[in-house]
């Protein structure tokens, strides 16, 4: 079992919690990933590491509730358990002999992009944040970020906070304006990393996709993870587990990736409908 | 003593009615009663050269255990066998006994052999329903050895290793203890209280059973060893599973055989988990012919599938599975298009309605029909796929269970371990890989094969670790 040893409401549909699994922290890298379960009936849940603390042998997860399993996470409160948690898991974000860095977050893939913006600015590295959000309300992790950027747009879809628009926005004209990346690192929904992706390419600025694809074991055995990458015109099957969560943006068929993503879009819209009510009834 | 038994036939096995099984997930076979038992174990003519133990990857002494049964001593037939296996409920109801120790039998040359496997099964059961006492848990050598994996290979050596005074950890990876016999075989074929029940018994032998620990990542094997670890044995299983190169292989609805398997088994979908979604119901294609599309075919009947296919490119007779799972699902069942192979898996595809839920779902495979040409190198005749026959089966999910191959996570992260072209782990006679005091056996040294040669080489891995730590 693995205790909660701090809770926080980001904002609120995001939470943050630091888990005590001293063995995942001790390893733990930006750009990996952990699979917890909640309980002993519980489905398996893979969530990328948004930070560690090696000596007190915690791990930090940032998630948003979006289906049954995350509405029961948000639900154990500091000092209860966690019935696994196990990792780290995944290829850390490759990030040696970087100098400028442009990272782009969308929403709760902000969260797993702060330790990559953190480190990279520890390695003394230029970077330039791009973080956006749907509107003020949603809006996480600003002053962090402020922290370890050069740099930081703030968007918001609505133009409630920040700059008004999409975060390929600022992108666009950074690219245009003439700046130089050695790589773009992005996180967030898929339609936005493929937005991103389409952005960059003109300019061909090497970039980076943390892919966070439906998963079971998280070690390579049961194939769920797959995506499909095409490389100098030849499709090839990888496994977002053992072969990412970081892949070639360019080479990425997004499209596939969304569709394989709703295959249980269904079954999870009933299952969040069915850990509400049973909450709506404790409570009462 | 009872008169010898010289029946032709052996005792049939009682089985749940086919009809009634294919609905729900318990056992298929039901046991041997005590009757049946020594009935059967009277068929034994307690052979002086026991060709069947030669038969016997792990070696069990058949026809001493045979023996106590005719005596109606079966706690003392349990501990024979126990002397030998470690999971002696598992190995008597997936062990292919007719390849192995019952293909050597003398009765089967003039009609059926011994069944074995059916009496090391009841024995076995019967011990873990009326024994009480504990095993007693051997005194410490001191030695501590590193076991990774907990399948059937790790629990072997676990198991023997235990037995001899070593202190055991075994590291798994997922958050139950069994690997394959727990994500893999349903629990109609092996019920998941029998495996729990092997983990117990190893536990109060002293083993200590690590969960979410997965070697390669969480910890190295070099890890191991400076944590005062003085073996190491790698029992990971085989890991990523194979898909065809087919188009369509992306569409929602494709799974992999261990993806099927282990939503339903492991993640609990065969008992209705609420919380694992599985596609579920309407026509199922398995494509692939051995124990596991067999499983996977099953399973999909039981979740309440309307019609399911094994899509297999040769015939009845190259099948891989065993005669016995192909007979249960031919009575369940199962429909066979064999000498097929699939080409193309069809999505449903709205191009008015880019939004339409539907699209990318599985609607279909498409196969190609084929014939047996000129036998192969290993004497299989190679199917050829014969012009214009192209098909569509009209199906909503697709299993494909065409094999897999080594999980990469450890021989990444291992410095000096040696594998092969196919990615597996290279060990000698011994088991003993490229590098000192590192082992290895199953399915990461050989690719997916059974329960029993896993055990096998767990067991032969144990051996030499023995001899390695007694002589260091």
């Amino acid at each position: 079992m693995y205790k909660i040893v701090n809770k926080k409401a980001l904002n609120p549909t995001v939470t943050m919690m630091d888990i005590y699994a001293p063995l995942v922290a001790k390893k733990a890298q930006p750009g990996q990933f952990i699979i917890l379960r909640v309980d002993e009936e519980g489905e398996r849940i893979p969530l990328t590491v948004a930070g560690y603390d090696r000596e007190a042998g915690t791990v930090k997860i940032i998630f948003q509730i979006v289906g049954g399993t995350t509405e029961k996470l948000n639900h154990k409160e500091e000092g209860e358990y966690l019935q696994d948690f196990v990792g780290p898991l995944g290829v850390a974000t490759h990030l040696n002999g970087l100098k400028k860095v442009c990272i782009v977050g969308g929403g709760v893939g902000c969260a797993i992009a702060l330790p990559i913006a953190q480190k990279l600015h520890e390695m003394g590295a230029d970077v330039t944040s791009i973080i956006g959000f749907r509107n003020k309300d949603l809006l996480i992790l600003e002053d962090e970020f402020n922290a370890c950027s050069n740099k930081l747009r703030v968007m918001t879809d609505d133009g409630s906070y920040g700059e008004h628009g999409n975060v390929t926005l600022p992108l666009k004209e950074m690219l245009e304006g003439g700046e130089k990346f050695d790589m773009i690192i992005t996180i967030g929904p898929l339609i936005m990393m493929k937005f991103v992706v389409a952005t960059a390419k003109p300019f061909g600025t090497p970039i980076t996709a943390s892919m966070n694809p439906i998963m079971i074991d998280g070690t390579g055995m049961c194939g769920g993870c797959r995506l499909t990458l095409n490389i100098d015109g030849k499709k090839v099957t990888k496994f977002a587990c053992v072969d990412g969560p970081d892949f070639n943006g360019y080479e990425i068929d997004f499209d596939e990736a969304m569709s394989r993503g709703r295959m249980y879009a269904d079954f999870e819209r009933h299952a969040y409908e069915d850990a509400c009510n049973l909450f709506k009834k404790e409570v009462k | 003593m009872a008169k010898a038994n010289m029946s032709l036939q052996r005792n049939a096995m009682p089985t749940q009615d086919p009809e009634v099984r294919a609905h729900n997930f318990q056992e298929v076979a039901l046991g041997y009663t005590e009757e049946m038992a020594i009935d059967e174990a009277n068929r034994c003519l307690n052979c002086k050269n026991m060709p069947c133990v030669n038969g016997c990857p792990v070696k069990i002494h058949i026809p001493e255990f045979i023996s106590k049964i005719k005596e109606g001593d079966f706690e003392g037939a349990y501990q024979i066998i126990s002397k030998s296996s470690s999971l002696p409920a598992v190995c008597g109801r997936v062990c292919p006994q007719e390849v192995q120790c019952e293909s050597k039998c003398v009765r089967g040359i003039k009609g059926e052999s011994v069944g074995i496997g059916r009496l090391e099964r009841f024995v076995a059961d019967w011990h873990n329903t009326f024994a009480t006492e504990a095993p007693a848990r051997p005194e410490s050598n001191g030695h501590r050895v590193a076991i990774v994996g907990s399948g059937p290979s790790g629990l072997t050596c676990a198991g023997d290793l235990a037995k001899k005074g070593y202190e055991v950890t075994v590291y798994e990876a997922l958050h139950t203890a069994g690997g394959v016999l727990v994500y893999g075989i349903p629990e109609f074929r092996l019920p998941k209280k029998i495996v729990a029940k092997e983990v117990e018994t190893l536990k109060q032998l002293g083993v200590k059973v690590e969960t979410n620990v997965v070697i390669g990542k969480t910890l190295t094997i070099d890890e191991l060893f400076e944590m005062g670890y003085e073996a190491v044995f790698v029992g990971s299983g085989a890991g990523l599973p194979n898909f065809m190169g087919i188009p369509g292989e992306s569409f929602k609805g494709v799974y992999s055989a261990n993806e099927f398997l282990t939503r339903s088994n492991l993640m609990k979908a065969y008992l209705g988990n609420p919380e694992t979604p599985i596609m579920k119901g309407g026509n199922v294609a398995i494509v692939g012919g051995g124990n596991v599309a067999m499983d996977a075919a099953r399973t999909a009947l039981r979740l309440g599938a309307e019609n399911v296919y094994i899509v297999y490119r040769r015939s009845m007779e190259e099948l891989p599975a065993r005669k016995e799972e192909v007979e249960h699902a031919e009575e369940e069942g199962i429909q066979f298009r064999l000498l097929c192979n699939p080409i193309e898996i069809v999505g449903y595809n709205n191009p008015e309605d880019p939004r339409d839920p539907k699209n990318g779902f599985v609607t279909g495979i498409k196969c190609i029909k084929m014939e047996l040409g000129e036998p192969d190198a290993k004497g299989r005749r190679r199917p050829v796929a014969i012009p214009d026959s192209e098909f569509e089966i009209p199906v909503d999910t697709v299993v494909i269970s065409i094999g897999t191959s080594p999980n990469p996570l450890i021989k990444s992260t291992t410095e000096g371990l040696e594998v092969n072209d196919h990615g597996g782990i290279i060990v000698n006679e011994d088991g003993l890989s490229s590098r000192t005091a590192v082992y290895a056996g199953g399915d990461v040294v050989t690719g997916a094969a059974t329960v029993i040669s896993a055990m096998g080489a767990g067991k032969t891995a144990a051996r030499a670790i023995d001899e390695y730590l007694s002589n260091k």
